[in-house]
């Protein structure tokens, strides 16, 4: 009964936020409703036994993610006062596809048997760090490749451009060198 | 039911020590700036006279900002300048859950474990609430709707993202020394001894660790040398500068909360949290008489001792400002003789004759004020960094969080994981 009850709190702290990120017209305001769906996703999954999913969503979507979110909205487009207005050009377009989309999504959720029963909570983070090292090695590192290619990208992308100005220096540099 | 009493009285112990420590640890500020720079501090708030050395001010200054009024800007975004200061004080709080401040406690019999929440993934919890505490800062800035609380705001996110890889670089040393993510693990580990003498702190197998964690803390909590997002001298009081009365000092609780966190993680990671060096708890059940009758009669003689000092600053300055100031010296003594006298006339309870649910007790009571002082020790650390150090400018921060830090935490990772290997 209490475990009903706490499955119910936190489906609502992840849900009327969400509801909240979609509809709200500023959207600073909705990156700060996202906290809130967030933190229920990563309770959810806690209820669930996972906790080292659990943490792992607080500490990169609420802690990495969504901390720069906020960031780069707040430095682009804040909208202090005024609010955001979207026309119905956009409504009906992004109305028909979340509706194909959440379709889907029952669809496929009411298909599968996702078995019964609420586990007893072990704690996971042992097997999962083995699996990545052995079972899942391959894909384990491929994603830190893309990783790497990402960082390395960023890299290259916020380089100041000195070789086009400075290009009689250049070339002196590299005779001396 | 059981446990949700325990869990309670846990929570119920941290509010306590933490909202004491916070009050001790702005008196030990004032008092702390006031002993570096050579000047008395603040000793004027007196409850009839009675002054305590300035420890009367924390109390006025509740008063005052209880009543002070809430003055708020017009354009604020009311919501998100509401939930600000709430977000930053429950997120300082909330790290306290996984943090064991003893090994456990017998109550009626049931070993009761002395940590709110023994999470399998405590070290990472720590993480993620640290990562948390974020929010309440850039909310702040953006809701007061002034562009300094912006720039505090956004100083203090990039602040915070920068010093939390490090942070965790610096702490996966540790999960691999001690092999595990558990707090309470952690410290167990710490117990031990390596070549029979020396305690195996983190201090001591991390030593690189320890300083980058510990410069990575100073950074979290926004103190100085690090706090830019306050940056009084640039953008005013940075993200709570519009704020007053008691949200204003949410804020500043929020600040000496974040210390004692701070605190107690530096001495649960690194310097064996509750652990007693070279007292293991065996030891100290097995010796419990003797250990309580040679405290009790410490803690007397410590205590006649500074009622001497008192009592000889009261003859010296007899008569010295004629008015009821005078009397402080003789109340300071008379109050060290209380606690002299407390300590003595525990000795007549025969100490020595212990049972062993007395010496379970004592154990667990010595392992907590042992933890309690650690922590103690090291929020005196912040405040002693902060009047000593001059702030970083804001180039210098960032070029230390992901130029030298960063690089520092991969080495320190990768050398722990080959001397391990080896080893």
């Amino acid at each position: 009964m209490t475990s009903d009850l706490v499955f119910i709190l936190l489906a609502l702290l992840t849900i009327v936020p969400a509801v909240w990120v979609v509809f709200s017209p500023n959207i600073v305001h909705a990156g700060f409703a996202l906290l809130f769906t967030l933190f229920g996703v990563a309770g959810l999954y806690a209820y669930m036994g996972a906790d080292f999913i659990a943490v792992t969503q607080m500490m990169v979507y609420i802690g990495g993610v969504l901390v720069l979110v906020l960031f780069t909205v707040m430095m682009t487009r804040v909208p202090l006062g005024k609010r955001a207005n979207y026309g119905l050009d956009r409504f009906v377009p992004a109305g028909v596809l979340s509706l194909a989309v959440f379709g889907l999504l029952y669809k496929s959720i009411t298909s599968v048997d996702w078995g019964a029963g609420h586990t007893e909570a072990v704690p996971t983070v042992a097997e999962i760090g083995t699996n990545f090292m052995t079972n899942y090695i391959f894909p384990f590192e491929y994603v830190s490749l893309v990783l790497l290619a990402a960082m390395i990208g960023a890299a290259i992308l916020i380089r100041e451009e000195k070789f086009s100005e400075d290009e009689p220096e250049n070339g002196e540099t590299e005779v001396q060198s | 039911m059981t446990i949700v009493f325990d869990t309670l009285a846990k929570i119920g112990f941290f509010f306590v020590l933490i909202m004491g420590l916070v009050v001790v640890l702005i008196w030990m500020e004032r008092k702390g700036a006031a002993f570096i720079q050579d000047r008395t501090g603040p000793n004027r708030a007196s409850i009839g006279g009675v002054r305590l050395a300035g420890l009367v001010h924390p109390v006025a200054d509740v008063f005052k900002l209880l009543f002070k009024e809430d003055v708020a800007p017009a354009n604020r975004h009311a919501a998100l300048y509401n939930l600000a200061p709430w977000l930053v004080m429950t997120v300082a709080m909330s790290t306290y859950a996984v943090i064991p401040f003893g090994d456990y406690l017998t109550v009626a019999g049931r070993r009761v474990p002395l940590v709110a929440a023994d999470l399998s993934v405590g070290l990472l919890y720590v993480l993620a609430i640290a990562s948390l505490a974020t929010y309440g800062v850039v909310m702040a800035g953006w809701a007061s709707n002034n562009k300094f609380t912006f720039l505090g705001g956004i100083r203090a996110t990039s602040q915070m993202i920068s010093y939390e890889i490090s942070m965790g670089l610096a702490l996966m040393g540790l999960v691999l020394v001690f092999s595990s993510l558990r707090l309470t693990d952690i410290v167990a580990g710490q117990g031990d001894l390596i070549w029979g003498f020396l305690p195996k702190w983190g201090v001591v197998v991390q030593p690189l660790g320890f300083i980058l964690f510990i410069v990575a803390v100073f950074a979290e909590t926004n103190r100085n040398p690090f706090d830019l997002p306050e940056g009084e001298s640039e953008i005013v009081a940075g993200f709570h500068l519009e704020y007053s009365s008691m949200k204003f000092a949410l804020f500043f609780m929020a600040e000496y909360a974040h210390m004692v966190i701070g605190a107690s993680l530096i001495a649960t990671f690194y310097f064996g949290g509750y652990q007693i060096p070279w007292l293991p708890r065996p030891l100290i059940e097995a010796n419990a008489g003797l250990i309580l009758t040679l405290k009790l009669i410490g803690v007397a003689l410590i205590s006649m001792m500074i009622a001497m000092l008192f009592f000889r600053r009261a003859q010296k300055e007899k008569g010295k400002f004629g008015d009821a100031r005078d009397r402080e010296p003789v109340l300071g003594a008379g109050l060290w003789v209380l606690v002299a006298g407390g300590a003595l006339a525990g000795l007549v309870l025969k100490p020595w004759t212990i049972g062993p649910v007395g010496a379970d007790m004592v154990a667990s009571l010595l392992q907590v004020m042992a933890f309690v002082a650690k922590v103690v020790f090291f929020a005196w650390l912040f405040i002693w960094v902060r009047w000593t150090l001059p702030r970083f400018r804001y180039d210098q921060l960032m070029h230390l969080g992901w130029k030298v830090w960063l690089p520092l935490g991969l080495a320190n990772l990768v050398v722990t994981a080959l001397v391990m290997a080896i080893v």
